[in-house]
């Protein structure tokens, strides 16, 4: 394979096929957990390691794999290194695992990760299936840091909890609370949808 | 026939390699895991509880058994005698369980200060429980027999304007810990003198 494959691989994800945007796939996270800079980032490196393990793992077995318990066996793969990332951040960033809570264990039914491995992971090599899940990766975690520095500065007044406009400030609070998800997700996805059209 | 017990044995095969991989990882990192919970959960909340302690609360701790149910015991230490202990207690708020940890003087059965650890309340509304000092103000001083409910309630505690349901809750937590402590005083008690 050419090594201009596996580059376009990986920026397919950053852009063109951008997860929470051009996809609008993994939508539970993205909405529920970008209150602030911190979550955010924090959730997009838990998936992204999620995603390129699975990936290789599932690439490198696909012959194993029997075609009518293909899902059963994602499934089995995708939940062992979630709950991996799990023990993990509880062992090592537990402020964060607080935060984060409920959304760490849900990201096994995260469409992303399993539409990754359904539809490229389970049909193309490891090295091509490693860079997908890389560039899915990055390209989740750069939308939930832009969504959650939108809603942070605007609803906090702060990024990554230092404030960033003075005692006067009053937080615009509507941004951290959910609503404010939805409203901020779809400002964005309009946007990502006029810079598309030109 | 063939055909299926291959598919059983293929899924059985990835399931129990998935539990041996995890074994491996939930060994290797529990005691990180509950040293951290210690920590960063009900740590700072002691610590605040016990200011003029002279012992670490968080090392001095001690488990008995309620009925089947475990209970970790915090001890404080003021002038050199094990006079205090906190004692976590649980109770439905508005957004999910609220934990509160409460320090009971052994002497007169009074409530030395509470303490919310962990909740789901809504920041600016219920989340005050933990950041506002009034609130928890409040408990300091009741004794174990009291009666922990809101004013509206006919308790003795102010709710929290905009968070009947997470003050409710808070108190309900406090009950809990007094019922527990009711019952397992005694052998509180008997701990503390085989420890010293």
């Amino acid at each position: 394979m050419a090594k201009k494959n596996v580059f376009q691989e990986f920026t397919k994800g950053l852009w063109a096929e951008v997860p929470p945007f051009r996809l609008v796939l993994g939508l539970c996270p993205v909405l529920a957990v970008t209150k602030s800079v911190d979550n955010g980032i924090g959730m997009g490196v838990a998936t992204t390691f999620v995603l390129v393990c699975s990936n290789v793992i599932i690439s490198l077995l696909k012959s194993v794999i029997p075609k009518q318990v293909r899902i059963a066996c994602y499934i089995v793969v995708i939940a062992t290194f979630v709950i991996v990332v799990e023990l993990m951040m509880q062992a090592y960033a537990y402020p964060l695992f607080l935060q984060l809570g409920i959304f760490i264990p849900l990201i096994v039914v995260n469409c992303i990760v399993l539409g990754r491995a359904e539809a490229f992971a389970s049909k193309n090599g490891v090295v091509a299936s490693l860079a997908d899940g890389l560039g899915m990766g990055v390209g989740f975690t750069l939308s939930l840091t832009a969504l959650s520095i939108l809603r942070e500065v605007l609803g906090n007044g702060t990024f990554h909890n230092i404030p960033v406009f003075g005692p006067t400030f009053e937080p615009f609070r509507f941004m951290v609370e959910a609503p404010g998800a939805f409203v901020c997700l779809g400002l964005m996805l309009c946007v990502m949808n006029m810079l598309g059209k030109k | 026939m063939r055909e299926i017990l291959k598919l059983f044995l293929v899924v059985a095969l990835f399931g129990m390699f998935s539990g041996g991989i995890l074994a491996a990882v939930r060994g290797s990192t529990q005691e990180k895991i509950d040293f951290q919970q210690l920590k960063f959960v009900k740590g700072p909340v002691l610590q605040d509880l016990f200011k003029e302690a002279s012992n670490d609360p968080l090392t001095d701790r001690f488990k008995i058994m309620d009925d089947k149910e475990e209970v970790t015991c915090f001890v404080g230490v003021f002038d050199g005698t094990k006079k205090a202990v906190a004692i976590e207690g649980f109770a439905g708020g508005y957004g999910g369980a609220i934990g509160v940890i409460v320090a009971i003087d052994l002497e007169n059965d009074q409530i030395m200060g509470i303490g919310v650890t962990t909740h789901s309340e809504t920041p600016g509304l219920g989340s005050r429980a933990k950041d506002d000092p009034a609130f928890a103000r409040q408990f300091r001083g009741m004794t174990m027999k009291d009666l922990f409910k809101i004013t509206a309630e006919g308790g003795k505690i102010d709710a929290l304007s905009g968070a009947t349901v997470t003050s409710r809750g808070v108190a309900g937590a406090v009950q809990s810990v007094s019922e527990m402590y009711r019952r397992l005083k005694p052998s509180i008690m008997e701990k503390l003198k085989d420890k010293a």
